[in-house]
């Protein structure tokens, strides 16, 4: 039963173990990439049975659907276009207002659109893996959005992929700030383990004056996220700490359990 | 010595890993994302040897920690902590019964994420934790006790189809065989 070989084996595991995690985080993170490189075979074979669905769909679809697809596209085309030359005009008279009253100039978002390859398998992190890495100019703490609010950050990244925390993880809070008449500031932390779509805002003034339905965006604080970013809204609060702080439960714009595509902001 | 076992037990862990991160199924359905390598340690403890355990251990670990945000190495002790009892009595375990491998898979699923967690706070991390991670810790655990014996089927399957066949005695033999042209002689 104790044979030396199941010694030799235990005391190599043990030791195999105690020295990974003993590395130091660069070195750790290096061989988190290479680890991970032996996977990127899979990659390109999981996308492609991914698209065979809708490249299967897209053919059988009958020519009057695609028409009517068109049509819409084409209006809400239209209607982009107005909004684009009615948000310059608007962006231009704002620089305009900055240069006379002497403020910094506003720097315009860019954005590349990444695909989700690839979720946390551990139940209590919520990250997931995108296609765009270093060779792409991906750089740590990028915000990470879509078209319906803020997502996470960039907390790691590789050469043809990334790690975002996403908001709810306990490695990504977030600095908020309530639309309400106190514009009141609290940070995001973590949510509940099951549902992802509920997210703390803690650290707010016990006079903080909340309601169901207020919209949360980011403060621009902390110097991760911009200002302005969409992130939710405000589900309830209560009073905590024997009425010296409050806490809301804030529901994301962003639906974090189905995230297909996202944008990774570039300042 | 025959290297199909440990083979077929690591790329299927490396897959099973792959899958993990890439199917959020589960996760939508039943809140928690089940984890396969508990099961697979359950068969190679109780089917190979101590050097295909320890391999589990150690690439499936670190496959696992390198999707993850878990820090690099963590799921390595765990997996190996679980399955090092059960192939040191392996002899006394009746790997056979489906019953044996459900109470098996139920009990290292189990174990491998509590450890996991154990290790992670004892490490400084914060984990996500509260009263949902006991929802999860029942589905891991009870898709750990399900998946075990459909693993050991796929398993015995792969080996009966890919591996090589136990080579059969037959009763014939041609030194003994009756030569008839003589007789007729």
């Amino acid at each position: 039963m104790f044979k030396p070989k199941n010694y030799l084996a235990l005391g190599a595991v043990v030791f195999v173990a105690v020295l990974l995690l003993s590395l130091p985080t660069r070195a750790t993170a290096r061989l988190k990439l290479a680890v991970g490189s032996w996977f990127l075979p899979l990659f390109g074979l999981a996308g492609a049975a991914q698209q065979l669905p809708a490249d299967l769909a897209d053919s059988v679809l009958p020519r009057r659907e695609l028409l009517k697809e068109i049509d819409d596209l084409r209006r809400e085309n239209q209607q982009l276009k107005e909004q684009h030359i009615q948000s310059a005009a608007i962006a231009r008279e704002n620089d305009q207002l900055r240069t006379l009253l002497d403020w910094q100039r506003q720097v315009p978002w860019r954005l590349k659109l990444a695909n989700v390859v690839m979720r946390d398998p551990a139940n209590w992190w919520r990250t997931i893996q995108i296609d765009l890495g270093s060779r792409d100019g991906i750089e740590t703490n990028q915000p990470v959005l879509t078209a319906e609010g803020l997502v996470g950050r960039v907390s790691a990244v590789s050469y043809v992929s990334s790690q975002v925390s996403l908001i709810g993880d306990p490695n990504c809070r977030v600095s908020a700030l309530v639309e309400n008449a106190t514009h009141d500031m609290g940070v995001l932390s973590a949510g509940g383990p099951l549902d992802s779509s509920l997210v703390q805002l803690s650290y707010l003034a016990s006079s903080a004056n909340l309601k169901p339905g207020q919209n949360v965006f980011t403060s621009g604080l902390g110097g991760v996220f911009p200002k302005g970013i969409p992130i939710g809204k405000i589900v309830d609060a209560e009073s905590i700490e024997y009425g010296l702080a409050t806490e809301a439960n804030v529901k994301l714009n962003a639906n974090l359990g189905a995230l297909e595509q996202v944008w990774v902001l570039f300042k | 010595m025959n290297f199909f076992k440990p083979v077929l037990i690591l790329s299927f862990a490396f897959l099973a890993v792959f899958g993990e991160a890439t199917l959020s199924g589960p996760r939508h359905w039943l809140g928690a994302q089940i984890d396969l390598l508990p099961a697979v340690m359950v068969y190679a403890a109780l089917k190979a040897d101590i050097v295909t355990v320890s391999l589990l251990s150690v690439l499936g670990g670190l496959g696992f920690d390198s999707f993850s945000a878990n820090p690099l190495g963590v799921s390595i002790l765990p997996l190996f902590v679980a399955g090092f009892p059960i192939h040191v009595r392996r002899d006394l375990i009746l790997r056979d019964l489906p019953f044996a491998q459900i109470v098996l898979g139920a009990a290292v699923s189990a174990l491998v994420s509590a450890l996991t967690l154990l290790l992670l706070l004892n490490g400084g991390k914060q984990p996500l934790i509260g009263w949902g991670s006991l929802w999860q810790w029942i589905v891991m655990t009870a898709g750990g006790a399900a998946a075990t014996p459909l693993i050991f089927a796929l398993f015995e399957w792969c080996g009966r189809v890919l591996g090589y066949r136990p080579h059969s005695e037959i009763g014939f033999r041609p030194d003994r065989e009756i030569r008839h042209r003589k007789i007729l002689k």
